[in-house]
This record gives C-alpha cells, structure tokens and sequence, in this order.
C-alpha cells in the first residue's frame, strides 16, 4: 500500500475537502494505484541532476514601483458570496 | 536551579513602497476598506504576480547594512494554508533560497557590547485584516479588509542569540533605528509596519541543548515585548520547576490580563506545503546591481556619531542625540553649515529645539524653525545684535509665528545698544541714583557691580550690550 | 478551403480564396458562411461581398441548429456579438483602415475556452464552484483578438478546470464528437475543438497543459497548436498547472492557425513567465516544401499501447513527407515512459495549490448551510467541485505535504530535467519529431471516465512538449475504420513554431483530410 484511509483523511484535511466515506474508500483506492504508478521514477538515479523549476532561463522579471487603481473595487464586492458595507464577511472565527 | 533564557526575533517591516508587492494598488494606510485592490491581491482566478523592483532594492538595502550575504540567486515560494485574509490560499514568500542569509548587529545591553546573529532576511506579501469589532457587526461574522494584503514585507529572523528581554529589545530597537535610518521601514508599531514574534525557551545555566520553544505572536509595542517575554521566561521556569514540560506552542500576549495564552485553535495542522512558484522567475541579484545600492545607502547612525565628535567636536552624548534620526542629524548639519560654531547649534537643538518639539508632540520635519533661521537667530545673537536672552524670546516668537529672527528683531525694535554714548547717559543715571551702591563696589563687592548691570538692563529692556556696560561701568568708578 | 461538399456551393467554396467579385460571380448564400475559414471570410468581408452582421448571424443560426446535439458552448454571446457585428460593419466601411497592418481579425467569430478570462461574460471552468462568475477583467489573449477585430461568439465546455482528457467532466454535461456523437470529443479542450469540427465558429482558443489542445484536435480532426512556454501570456488563463499551462489556437486549417497565433503571441508586462522576443509573422512561413527539412521520428512513441490503424496513418504521413524530400530518421527521446509519472506530480501539485483560492469568500460558488468557517470551506469545495478535481487536489497536496515532497515534487522536478534534455538534444539534429498525437482515436463517452490512470496513460504523446515547454502541433491525418479522425503531432525546439507550422501546411497541401467533413444534420 502507497497509501492509507488514514492519509487520505490527512491530505483531504490539508486541502479542506470534506470527503464521503465513499469518495474515501474509492480515493485510497485510486491514489494507491496512481501513486504505485508514479514510484516508477524511483528506478531513475537523479541525484546530480538539478530540478527544471522554470523551462525557460528567464530571470530578475520586475515591475516599477506606481501606483495604478484598479477601478474594480466595486465590482469585486458584488462579486462576493456575502458582504457587509466595504467588508467580506465569513463565519466568526474564534482565535 | 539557575535557567538561562534563549530568545529570537522574527521582525516583519512593511517597506516603504508606494504600490504593493505584487500589484500596483496603493499601500496607504487608513484607506476606506477594500478600496485598495484589484483582480491580483484578491486573488480572483487567472491573474498573475508581477514583482515590485523596489522592493527587492529596499530589502538587499536592510540585507547590506545587517551584514548579510546576498545570495546570487533566489527565488520565491508558496506556503500554502487557508485563513479568510489570504485571498489565493497561499503567501507569497521565499523558502529554500531566501534573498540574504548569515548576519548580524551589534547591539548595547547594560554597557555592554554584543553580536546578535541574524539567519535569514527574505520578502514576502503580507495577508489581509480581519475586524472583529463588536458593535458595527453581528456577533456571528467576522469581516475582511485586503488593503494589506499584498503590501510589501521583509522579514528578518535572529538567531536564538538574545540572553534576555532586555537584549530582545534593545535588538529590535536597534534594528528599528536601522530601518527607519534606510528609510526602508517606518517603523510604526501601532499601525503595523513594524511586527514582531518571539521564540523563547530557557535551559539550565552553561547547558549547550536548547529547551522546547514556545513562539509568541501579537507583540506589537516594545512594552509588550518586554512584558510578554518577562511574563514567559517566568512561566516556563515556574513550570519546569513544578516538574512540568514546556509545550511547544503558538502563544499571543494579551495585555488586557498581562499573560500569554495559547492559541490552541491555530496548531493544527502546520503543514505549509512550500514549493517553488511557477508564476515567478528566479531573481539574480549581480554584484554591480549590489553595488549600485550599496552606493544609495546613507551614513549609519554608528558612523555618523563618530564623524559628528570629529568634524564637529561636540561631545558625544550631543552627537548621539542629534543622530537619533536621520532628519535630526541632517537638520543640525545645515544649519551648522550655515552658523560654523557647532556646538552652539547643537546646545540649542538640545535644548530650545528638542523642547519645543516635544511640547508641541511633533517631529523635525515639521519645525516651524527651518535650519536656516535657527541660523539666522544664532548670528545675530553672536555678532551681538541681540543678547542671549533676548534671543531665546526672539526664538519663542519664530516658532509661534514663523517669522525671521530679522523680522522680529527689527519689529520689536530688540538690538542691542552698543552706542556708549547712549550707554553712558543711562549709567550716569543710574549711578546718580543709587550713591550707596557705588561704594558697595568701590569696597569690592562684585554682586554690587551686578546691580548696577541689572539696573542698566532694566532701564534698556535688556537691549544694553552687557559687556560695553561692564566695560563702561568699570571705567566710570 | 474547400471544405464545403454540399453539391451546389461547391464550386463557390473552391473559389473562397479569389476574388469573388471581380469574377462576377453570385452572391455568397448568408446560411453557408459559417462553414469558411478566417483567411476566406476575410477576403470576403474586404472586398465588401458580405458584411459582418452577416457571418455572425450565420454562426449563430449553426450554433442554434447544431448545439443541442454537440453541447460545445457553455455560453453563447449571441446579443452582443450582433451589436458589435454592426459596430465593425461601420469601421469596415471606412476606407482609411489599413486591414493588413490593423484589425486583423475583423468580424472574425471565435470561441473562447471557458477557463479564459472575458470582462462581461462568464467564466466557468466548467465548475459548479464558478458557475456563475464574472471576470472584471479580460484575459491579455481575449484583448489582443478585440483590438483585432474579433468578436467572442461564445465560451466553450471543457473539462472541470480543465482537468480530463475528453469534456467528460465538465460541470455542463459532456460535448459530443462531430463525427460520431456517441463518442467524447477528446479534453480537455473538447468544446472548442467540437465546435470548429461542426463549424460553430471560425476559430476557437483552447489551453493546454498536458494535451488538452492538441488530443483534442485529432479526435476532431482540427488543427489545434500549444505554443512555446511563454509565447502566448496566461494573464487571465484560469490556472490549472503554471509551469505547464499554454493558450493556444483551434482552427479549421495551418493558415488560420498562423493568423491566430500572430495574434495572440508576445511578451505581456502581467506575466512574468511571458518572453520579451519578437513575433515572426508566421504566415511567411507558410510554405509548401519540406525539401531538406529534417524529421525525426521517436521510436519510443510507436512502442506498446499504440493503435493499429493509428500507427498505419501516421507512417502514412511518414512515407509521404519522404516523397516530398524531407529527411527522416528514427531518434529516441529515453526519458518518454516517464513523462505520465512526472507530469501527473506536477501538475496537480500546482493545481492543488493554484484551486485552493475557491473558498467562497471573494467570488463564486458558497454552500449556504455551515457551521463554522472551516465547515463552510469544506463544504463549498466539497459541493463546488466534482470528482476529478477532488482526485487531483488530493494527489497533488500529497505530493507536496511534509515527507513526501522529496520523493515526489523534487523527484518528479528533476526527471523533468532528463525529459527536456532528451529534446534538446533531439534538436540539435532534427527540425522537427513527428509523432502520434494520441494512441487511439476518440474513445466513447463513459468507457473510461471510471479509471483515472488508464485515462491518464493517454495523455502520454502530448504531455513531454509541456514539460520541455515546446511547441506542438496536432493536424488530421486520416480516419479510422469507424470514420473517426486521427491527428499527427509535429514537435520543435523552443521558439521554432514557424517549423512546426510550414511542415503542417505542406502536409494540408497534400492531402484531402482536412477537406472532409463531418455528417452532420
């Protein structure tokens, strides 16, 4: 087994999805496959070979420091699922 | 048993850019809420992070003078967790390769001199704000402001080198100075541009093995910092004391009831995720470009009190006081430029000066007295147009009014009289007078010649030069 | 041209390119315009034979006829498409407009994926969690075809967040293959390549990341290109995997695919990853000869797992550029079997990362009954996201979580490496490597939705050219026993599409499949 119930339930905690117990069954299934799949790269040895982050050498790409309004600040708030005044507002978090 | 304390800072200062890191929506503070945003900080789907160049000069500025290494090449990184104030679920910050790493300042505790190591100095996007206030809202909902998020940061991490509470301070006040003196940062706790979370642990005396850390968070005065960290030394050595285990945690002062708590709601799960982001390309900071800001830095305040003894030969205490900041030190430089005694500059900066700003609670900047005047004022008080005393009246005025020494002087009709002809009339009468007095002197009674003085100044408003009296007074009996 | 076969336009449609006009010839039928290409409707409109309101209203009559049964829009801009039709209509009008150098694409109708940003009208994803979103801002890609001319006749199906490999996914029910409707049009950009195969626009742009212009393409026998890394910005490209993701044109033929990426092309101060490098014009490299041009021809790619009847047509394909002088070699790229491995770890930990912002505090989709926060954002993602997505998230948050990103992330980074080495060493020898652009041909709706890997192990022909960052193009090269079109993949080194693209135009040039159509109601 690559992996467990018990992994799933971590990662999908990580990634604050709420699974069935269903989907968690049939996850640990397919992960496990997929994964098994994947330790296909394990036969490579890589250890002098430095990871290709970026496919292309570009480098030190930057902006000015100006100030440009977006003018969509309105148009942003009445996107959001639930708002009060100039706020987004979530369910209270209790710290 | 005897514990000693081990301590190290994680300070976040917001840089003084006008755009946000990623974006070019504004930074100004106190703006209406949200009115600071676009597509890019609030994360809307398909928008991509385009670096502020200023940012990256204002942190390898802070990097060079806390004598860091900058690294040839870095990158920036995802650290991935949710929390409604961080609009794309993930911060923008850099992990494995930060901008600078391996350096230190020197900091003054009880007169004594240490080396505080510094691990790392990298940027990152700061998140949003939350507001919990009670009254505007329902007492069900949190709110988000995201005019923060996106504002540029660095963040500087000490080495566990800080003995006490008293050296986490002085470190950080020093380290505050430094910014503010780059004008990198400025500083203001209150507002949030400077932040700073603690890691303290304690250990027996002389042990080499560190004990197990709490990390304190919400530190944002250098009271609270002291308190807080007082507050935990204490806690964790009554613990261990009590044969009881430091826990490793998240603790936040609360200074209403002057304790740390935990903060237990937020530990689960620290699993950050941090990979490379795809969305920006590596930064390659060459050596010219290295040098090409090196050579934008100011003069250090170390470097300025040094030169300010020399060049001016002031004691140090009043170098140090006029280099608290760099406005403070530039103020002085041009108005001794402009008056060449310096150390009658610096006594009246000390003293006229720094009251007059104290009282009224404003900062150098906003002097009513530019240095020039203050200047002004110095030379016609030393080419004896008016006395000393009536400078300081003089002085009272230009700051009220704004108006030149000149001005007031010429107005108020205050020079001094040095014609002795005039002189001499107003001290035949006085000497008329007072018969009594005269032979008081003629005995030798010096405080009897300082009557006669005073008499003369009164008769004058004080416009009487002191020393052609003096010099005529003598003559005459 | 030439892709008319109705009996009474034929001899009109062989004519498209010529000027009709001056050939005296009849009025173009307004119902059968939508059936033409950019480069014939173009010369139509400047010679004055047909106005703008004209094609557009001809696609939409095709779209409303024919898009029940396909179900490759999950938009369509009908109202303001005919309003802007009118407002072009006056600018074509106006004879001091240089055509050539501006407006390229004037009265062009072109589908959008629906992972691409447009100001006004939704942007799904094909998700529950952005059904009804909508951009404040265009995508640079959809600016640049305004500032030409274009009109957005619609946004297309795709898989959820473009994750799939045949529309099956999407949260608005699968698109169907033109050519046999019970079968998936391919994926992830199955709407847009659907709808250039049943002529419901002229052109269309998809986005590809591991195939999902190009497989796509050859189920539909189209002509669909991924760009070079950085050609093509991806400011307003919804992100799926950022180190892989390319927008790139669907077209009916090279040449429309040219005009588009001339379009479309350039460095774009808002992404960061876009490159500061002139846009050749690729219609120069339109040329039909490969004399002297060098293919080579990865052994790996026609290894076990490749179909029959598609290995047939592609050495087919092989024989006849032999025939018109091109050099073919065999060359081996090693690395090949781990590409699906690699590419699988990266891509969805990026996405994993880049599809954590759908919480439902900003925009789109909130479940509305929740306990507390994390209860909300749970469920809102639980609800606003199907399967596939789900499947991904997971695998890519595993791959980065503390312990295993070592061996998965870091591991499959650095095979990444050995892959992109193997073509740049390809090209030092070869202008360009021809391949298959999937094993098989389009496969039936629901055979394989129920097993992620075996769907994965499709992708293997096209995912290599996003993780080198390469250019690749799919164009049709015949049909299977079952009347299904199978495409022919032409790779290059970076930068070299004009290479990719001469070598395609020459193939159309000789051959008749691009000419076929589907049957169609």
């Amino acid at each position: 087994m690559k992996i467990t119930t018990k992994e799933v339930e971590y990662v999908a905690k990580l990634a604050r999805l709420k699974l069935t117990e269903q989907e968690k069954e049939l996850f640990t299934q397919q992960l496990d496959s997929i994964l098994d799949y994947m330790g296909k790269l394990s036969e490579l040895d890589t250890e002098k070979v430095p990871p290709t982050f970026h496919v292309l050498p570009l480098k030190n790409v930057m902006r000015e420091d100006e100030v440009k309004d977006s003018h969509l600040q309105k148009e942003m708030m009445s996107n959001a699922p639930e708002r009060d005044d100039n706020f987004f507002s979530v369910p209270k978090i209790i710290d | 048993m005897n514990y000693e304390t081990v301590i190290g800072l994680e300070i976040h200062a917001q840089v003084l850019t006008i755009s946000k890191i990623f974006c070019n929506c504004s930074t100004g503070f106190g703006a209406v809420p949200n009115s600071q945003t676009c597509p890019v900080c609030l994360g809307y789907p398909g928008v991509l992070p385009v670096l502020n160049r200023k940012v990256v000069e204002f942190a390898v500025k802070a990097a060079l003078v806390i004598n860091c290494r900058i690294n040839k090449e870095c990158r920036f990184a995802r650290k991935n967790y949710f929390y409604p104030d961080l609009p794309k679920a993930y911060q923008i910050s850099q992990y494995e390769a930060p901008l600078a790493e391996h350096g230190f300042i020197e900091i003054f505790t009880n007169e004594h001199e240490k080396r505080i190591g510094i691990t790392r100095l990298h940027m990152e996007e700061d998140a949003g704000k939350l507001v919990h206030a009670e009254g505007y809202v329902s007492s069900n909902k949190s709110y988000v402001d995201f005019n923060r998020t996106g504002v540029p940061l660095i963040e500087i991490v000490s080495e566990p080198d800080l003995g006490s509470p008293q050296e986490a301070r002085d470190y950080l006040q020093k380290l505050r100075n430094i910014l503010q003196y780059l004008e990198v940062c400025d500083g203001n706790m209150e507002e949030g541009s400077l932040r700073c979370d603690a890691n303290v642990s304690i250990r027996p005396a002389g042990s080499q093995n560190l004990g197990t850390k709490t990390e304190l968070k919400n530190l944002n005065s250098f009271r609270f910092i002291q308190k807080a960290l007082e507050y935990e030394v204490q806690r964790q050595s009554a613990l261990i004391e009590a044969g009881g285990e430091v826990v490793q945690e998240t603790r936040l002062w609360d200074p209403e009831q002057n304790k740390t708590v935990s903060m237990r709601s937020k530990e689960e799960a620290h699993d950050y995720r941090y990979f490379p982001d795809p969305d920006l390309v590596p930064l390659a900071i060459d050596p010219e470009w290295v040098e090409t800001i090196r050579s934008t830095l100011p003069e250090l305040p170390e470097a300025k009190i040094t030169r300010f003894v020399q060049q001016y030969q002031i004691p140090r205490y009043d170098a140090e006081v006029l280099s608290v900041t760099r406005s403070l030190a530039d103020y002085y430089e041009e108005c001794a430029a402009l008056f060449p005694k310096p150390k009658i500059v610096s006594n009246w900066m000390m003293g006229e000066i720094l009251r007059e700003l104290k009282n009224r609670n404003i900062d150098i900047t906003e002097c009513p007295l530019n240095p020039k005047a203050l200047a002004g004022l110095l030379k016609m008080m030393d080419q004896g147009i008016i006395s000393s005393k009536i400078a300081k009246c003089v002085f009272d005025e230009m700051f009220t009014t704004g108006k030149s020494a000149e001005q007031i002087v010429q107005q108020k009709g205050l020079t001094q009289i040095s014609n002795e002809e005039e002189l001499e009339e107003i001290i035949d009468r006085v000497l008329a007078e007072n018969p009594v007095v005269i032979e008081e002197v003629k005995k030798g009674k010096n405080k009897a010649l300082g009557f006669l003085v005073g008499q003369v100044m009164k008769l004058t408003s004080g416009k009487a030069n002191p020393a052609l009296v003096n010099k005529i007074l003598k003559k005459k009996l | 041209m030439n892709r008319i076969k109705k009996k009474n336009f034929v001899n009109l449609f062989n004519l498209a390119d010529l000027n009709l006009k001056e050939l005296g010839l009849m009025e173009i039928p307004e119902k059968e315009l939508y059936k033409l290409s950019i480069h014939q409707i173009s010369n139509l409109l400047r010679s004055k034979e047909v106005s703008v309101v004209e094609v557009v209203r001809s696609v939409l009559d095709r779209i409303e006829e024919i898009d029940s049964l396909i179900n490759g829009y999950i938009t369509i801009n009908k109202q303001k498409s005919i309003a802007r039709a009118q407002e072009l209509d006056h600018i074509l009008a106006d004879s001091s407009v240089d055509f050539k150098k501006n407006l390229s694409l004037l009265g062009i109708p072109i589908a959008i994926k629906d992972n691409i940003c447009t100001q006004g009208m939704k942007t799904t994803c094909a998700s529950q969690i952005l059904s009804n979103f909508v951009s404040p801002y265009n995508a640079t890609v959809v600016r640049k075809l305004l500032d030409q001319g274009a009109i957005i006749i619609g946004k297309t199906n795709l898989d959820e967040f473009a994750m799939g490999s045949s529309t099956e996914t999407s949260h608005f029910g699968c698109t169907r293959n033109p050519w046999n409707v019970n079968h998936t049009p391919g994926g992830s950009s199955g709407g847009s390549t659907s709808i250039i195969a049943a002529d419901e626009a002229v052109c269309a742009l998809g986005s590809d990341t591991g195939g999902s212009i190009r497989q796509p393409a050859s189920f539909c026998g189209v002509v669909g290109l991924k760009p070079t890394y950085g050609r093509v910005s991806r400011f307003g490209l919804v992100a799926f995997a950022s180190s892989l993701d390319q927008i790139g044109p669907i077209a009916k033929d090279v040449t429309d695919c040219s005009l588009l990426m001339k379009v479309i092309s350039g460095y774009d101060p808002c992404d960061s990853t876009s490159v500061n490098r002139p846009v050749p014009d690729y219609e120069e490299y339109l040329i039909n000869d490969v004399k002297g041009i060098k293919i080579g021809i990865p052994q790996e790619y026609f290894e076990e797992g490749l179909d029959k009847e598609v290995e047939e047509k592609i050495r087919q394909a092989i024989s006849l550029f032999q025939n018109l002088g091109a050099q073919i070699e065999e060359v081996s790229l090693p690395h090949t079997e781990y590409a699906i491995a690699t590419y699988y770890i990266l891509a969805t930990a990026e996405a994993s990362s880049n599809l954590a912002r759908y919480d439902g505090v900003r925009y789109g989709f909130r479940e509305d009954q929740f306990t507390d926060l994390i209860d909300m954002y749970e469920k809102t993602k639980q609800h606003g996201f199907g399967a596939e997505v789900k499947r991904r998230i997971m695998l890519g948050t595993y791959s980065l979580s503390s312990g295993y990103y070592d061996a998965y992330y870091l591991k499959a980074q650095k095979v990444r490496t050995l892959i992109k080495q193997d073509f740049e060493e390809a090209f030092q020898k070869f202008d360009v490597l021809l391949t298959p652009t999937a094993p098989i041909p389009a496969f039936k709706i629901g055979e394989k939705i129920n097993d992620p890997l075996q769907m994965y192990l499709l992708d293997i022909y096209t995912l290599s050219a996003n993780l080198a960052g390469i250019p690749a193009l799919s164009i049709p090269c015949g049909f299977s026993h079952e009347g299904l079109p199978i495409g022919l993949q032409l790779l290059a080194g970076h930068f070299q599409e004009e290479k990719v693209l001469r070598v395609a135009y020459t193939f159309e040039q000789n051959t008749e499949y691009h000419k076929k159509l589907p049957k169609l109601p």
